[in-house]
Parts: structure tokens; sequence; C-alpha cells
């Protein structure tokens, strides 16, 4: 006897097909997806061959394909420039994220690691050793990122408790992380003031930026602090959408806003922690990848977390090329291009914008 | 779904929103929360809704999950139509999206027969169409009980009546408890079953439109003299004719 029940497993198949306007969404993310791909791609390749020993595309694309080998061309490629270059990859992709998450959990266009104190107190962290660190039973070179993790870390517990006072809702939140900015930007001038001539010349490098700094090692640190928390950060990433909403509506579908803002917090903390402490603070890309990354792919954070990251890896990666190409023989600190580029950029693609997409 | 609240307050610092309210409302049923600004029916809603700290008790019976429209907050969110009534799925979706869930989604639109909006943007949409759409997302959600707080606010003639009609029906064919907070009082007095109004957080009355929307209530709640017709579909009717002076109309 036949079963006149319709077979189990695809209850999908009784639906007509799927709406045509969610299909053209798809193939338009997986496009512009796509493409992003492709120029993280090739300025990966441009920034491993530009250097002062120029490489052509082709040799880098070549050896890092494992195609022909060339001792002397595999060396700088893979001892020297692979991993400063995949540094500015996930250094970028960190502060893309990070700018994502604060500016959907803050609901503030404005809102990055960098405007709201979380790179100042690093950079304070970091000065705090330079200055004081003779004193310290670590070498230098590993306890300035561990003071910059500790004191992005910090920063991000005093604009959540500050913030917190008045309920932990956007605005108390912002104005916490700015009062918190202007704090840590005073003790770091205090320090700066005290410093020796040799110990601001340290500082001053140091939060210009630098992915010079960049070894096996620390990208793998990077990497892996990455890989442990993007994915529980990917699990909220309906919550993140539906915070967008506002609170209420939010709420009102299920979220519990509170966990979800210290969730968004704790992320923040760690990731920016991670980048700022191998590389220096960096500006500009939390808050411009985000936008970018909007714009082209709309607010579907499942869709806009990887956005975020792609568009601010691209974007650190491009200025990598450009802080060597800039004046040849010279290296000019990234800190500087990310903001001398960025600012322009920004004007044009957010300001000059004629549709809103904030 | 069965609601009942107990004597339930609620404060923000030294002012008292909702003081002291008890009502109860069943699944089948269209409850219309009346009263002036600041009355506390927002409050009482979001109390409700589980949104708000109070004191006293709220008791949900029954399964099935609160549905809670907030007034238009005007979201700026940079999502399609599809994707804002997709979130009201949100506890059945993981990474990837079923085709069935955006099948609902789109049944939900066509409900309320806006499914031509589901590719634009939610930014350049008009007030009422907004509203229309997070009533959408709420339905996508399938509830079994609805909380609406002015859902009419923005919405032209035709639109208000669509809606109320539709949450009738909903309250009648699929026996969904919905409560509303509404300014119209003869919107409430055409749809809703029962009327409750609030004044200074107190709930003043409540019953059915005609026994409640008198002169007399009229007057002490609102501080207008009105009259109150019954309409040819049997429907109470209140004409305002003029505002009485202030010191008449001030309570305690």
């Amino acid at each position: 006897m036949t079963c006149p029940v319709a077979a189990p497993g695809r209850p999908e198949r009784m639906h007509a097909a799927v709406a045509p306007e969610w299909t053209r969404l798809a193939a338009r993310r997986r496009v512009v997806l796509a493409a992003g791909l492709a120029l993280l791609a090739l300025c990966l390749v441009l920034d491993v061959a530009t250097g002062p020993a120029m490489l052509s595309p082709s040799a880098v694309a070549a050896s890092l394909l494992g195609l022909a080998p060339d001792p002397m061309v595999d060396a700088i490629v893979w001892s020297i420039r692979l991993p400063v270059a995949l540094m500015a990859l996930l250094v970028g992709a960190a502060l893309g994220l990070t700018g994502a998450v604060m500016q959907t959990i803050l609901n503030n266009p404005m809102a990055s690691s960098y405007t709201l104190g979380v790179s100042a107190g690093a950079g304070f962290g970091a000065a705090l050793v330079i200055v004081f660190g003779a004193a310290l039973p670590l070498a230098e070179a590993q306890a300035v990122p561990i003071a910059a993790f500790v004191f992005a870390a910090i920063a991000c517990a005093g604009v959540w408790a500050l913030g917190g006072i008045r309920g932990a809702t956007p605005e108390p939140l912002v104005l916490a992380g700015i009062a918190l900015m202007f704090l840590f930007q005073a003790l770091l001038a205090l320090l700066q003031f005290m410093a020796s001539p040799e110990a601001l010349q340290q500082i001053v490098f140091w939060l210009f930026g630098s992915l010079q700094r960049a070894t096996w090692p620390k990208l793998g640190i990077v990497a892996g602090v990455l890989a442990a928390t993007v994915p529980l950060l990917m699990r909220d990433a309906w919550g993140l959408t539906a915070l967008r909403l506002g609170d209420d509506r939010a709420a009102a579908l299920g979220v519990k806003v509170r966990g979800l803002r210290l969730r968004g917090f704790l992320f923040v903390s760690v990731a920016t922690g991670v980048a700022v402490a191998f590389v220096g603070t960096i500006g500009f890309v939390g808050l411009v990848a985000p936008h970018l990354a909007r714009m082209l792919l709309g607010e579907d954070q499942r869709v806009l977390l990887p956005g975020a990251a792609l568009a601010g890896a691209v974007l650190l990666s491009a200025a990598s090329v450009a802080s060597k190409t800039v004046s040849p023989g010279a290296l000019f600190p990234i800190g500087i291009v990310t903001a001398l580029v960025g600012v322009p950029f920004f004007a044009w693609l957010i300001l000059a914008s004629r549709r809103a997409h904030w | 779904m069965r609601l009942e609240i107990e004597d339930v307050s609620i404060r923000y610092g030294t002012t008292r929103a909702v003081d002291g309210v008890s009502l109860s409302a069943a699944g089948g049923e269209v409850l219309a929360l009346l009263g002036p600004n600041g009355s506390g029916k927002s409050s009482l809603l979001r109390a409700v809704a589980g949104l708000q700290a109070h004191g006293g008790r709220i008791r949900r019976e029954g399964a099935g999950e609160v549905g809670f429209l907030p007034q238009d907050n005007g979201a700026r969110a940079a999502l399609t139509v599809l994707e804002t009534v997709l979130l009201g799925r949100m506890r059945a979706l993981g990474l990837r999206v079923p085709q069935a869930e955006v099948a609902r989604a789109m049944a939900a639109l066509e409900r309320l027969g806006i499914q031509g909006l589901a590719g634009r943007m939610l930014a350049e949409l008009s007030g009422g169409q907004r509203q229309m759409v997070f009533l959408a997302q709420l339905l996508a959600a399938e509830p079994a009980a609805l909380l609406l707080d002015e859902p009419t606010s923005a919405l032209d003639l035709r639109n208000q009546f669509e809606l109320l009609a539709l949450l009738r029906d909903l309250a009648r064919r699929q026996g969904l408890l919905v409560v509303v907070a509404i300014h119209d009082l003869n919107a409430a007095a055409r749809f809703a079953d029962r009327i409750a109004v609030l004044q200074a957080g107190r709930l003043i009355t409540a019953g059915a439109p005609a026994s409640v929307l008198t002169p007399a209530l009229l007057a002490d709640v609102y501080g207008l003299r009105a009259e109150v017709v019954t309409g040819s579909a049997g429907h109470p009717f209140v004409m305002p004719l003029e505002a009485l002076p202030r010191a008449v109309s001030a309570r305690g």
C-alpha cells in the first residue's frame, strides 16, 4: 500500500519558487563578496611584491602557489614579506569586524575601537611599558603587546562600567567611550611628557602603527584568537541584525539585549587588543570598513560581518602597499597612510552618497 | 493564551506611570487600551511584553509567543523589507535560511497586501508602510498574543480600517489575544471587544465599548464635552463638541 503523505525531509519543495527579491539579494551579495576576495588576493600579491627589492607579481604568485621554486624569491616572500602582508589582512579584518560590531551594538555610525578609546587604552598600556618597563621581569618586546592587550581590555571594561550606570544603552556607552578616549590620551600625553627622548621616540613610533613587527608566531596568535572568537560572534548574527531595529524591537523578537551587547563588547576587547598589540594603533580602518560593507551588502549581519572583515583586510593591505610606494626606499608609517588616504575616500564614498545607508 | 495583570505598578524615578492596574484578557478577544497621553498605556504594554520592570504580577497562561509592536521609532537599518520580516522568524533561523522560512515571510507580507514592498529598503518607506512591515514581522513569528502600541498612528484611513479588521479576524478565527493601545476612540469602539481606560496610570474602567464610552467618562478622562451616538452597526460613536476648562477636567 502506498502512503499518500509527501516524503519527509524537504519541506521547502512544498513551497512555490523562492521570492525573486531574495534570490536577487543573494546573487548580488555573492558577486560583491567574490569581487572582494579577488581584490584581496590582488592586494596580497602586490603587498608581497612591493619593497626594497621589487618582485614581479607573477613571481610572487608563483612562489605563493609553489609553482616555480626560486630560493631567493622564496626567501623574500616566505620569510620576510608574507608574514607582514598576512598581518595586514588579519589586523584589517579584525579592525573591520570590531568596527562593525561596535557600530551595531552602540547604534552609532561613528563608533570604532579608535573613536571610543579602546585603541587609546592600548596605546597608553604600550607607552607605560616603554617608559617604566625596565622594572618588569619581561623583555620589552613581549611586555609591550601584553600591556597593549590588557589596557585595551581595561578600556572596554571601563566603557561598560561607566556606560552601565545608566543601563548599558547606546548613548551612555558612547559618551563613556569618548570620555575614556580623552582620559587615555591625556594619560598618554603625560607619559610622553615624562619620557626620555629615546622612549618618546619609541612611543611615537608605536602609536603610528607598523606591520613590520609581524612574525609567523605573532601571526599565529592573531589568527588563533580570531578563529576562536569569530564563530562565537557569528552565532549572534541574527541578534545583531535585530538590534539595528532598536532595543525594544530586538527584545520583543526574543533577543537578550544586554547579554548580546556584553558579548559584543568582549569580542571588541579581545579582537582589538590582539590586533593592536602587535601592530600599534591604526585608525580609520575600523570606522570605514563597516560603512563600505554596509553600503555594498546591507545590514544582514550574516553577510555584513564577513563583508566588514573583507573590507578591512583589503583597506589595510592596500594601505600597506601605499606606505611602501609613497616614497620608494622609505617606509611611511601605515597609521598615517590609512588616515591620509582614508579620509578623502570616506568623504567621497559615504558623505557624497545620495543613498542614505545609515 | 490568557493574560492576568494583577496590581501592576511601574515607576520612573519618582513618577508613577502605572499605578495598581489589574486586568485580564483571553485569547479570541481584542482589548483596546485607551487614555490620554502619559496615562500609562505604553508602559503597561511594555511590561506585559516583558520589556519593563514592574511591581505586581503579570501571568501568561497557555503556550505560544507574545509579539509586541512598539511605537514607530523610524528604524534606519540598511535592511530590505523581506529581511526585516524574516527577523520575525529569527528563533528558527541559523546562518543558512531555509527557503520555507523565506516563503513564510513572504506569506506574512501577502497577508497585509504589501508583498510589492519585499525588495525595497526599509529606510525608503513611509512611516505607514514601515508600520505595516513591522506588523508583518510580528505575524511571521506566528505569536499566540499580539501587543500593539498605537499601530494605526501613521496609517491612512483605509489601512487603519484594514489593519484593525485584520486584528479582529486574527482574534476571532485563530484565537489570538490582541491588546492594542490606541487613541482613536471610534476605531476602538468599532473593532474592540472590550475597552480599558487608563488615566494617570490608574485603570478607570473596563468593559464593552457601549458601556465604557459615555459622555461622563469623556468629560472626566479627556476633558471633553462629547456626544455619544449609536452608529448604524450598533457601535457607539463619539463626537467631541468642545474642550472643557482644564481646572474642571483635572482629577485629584
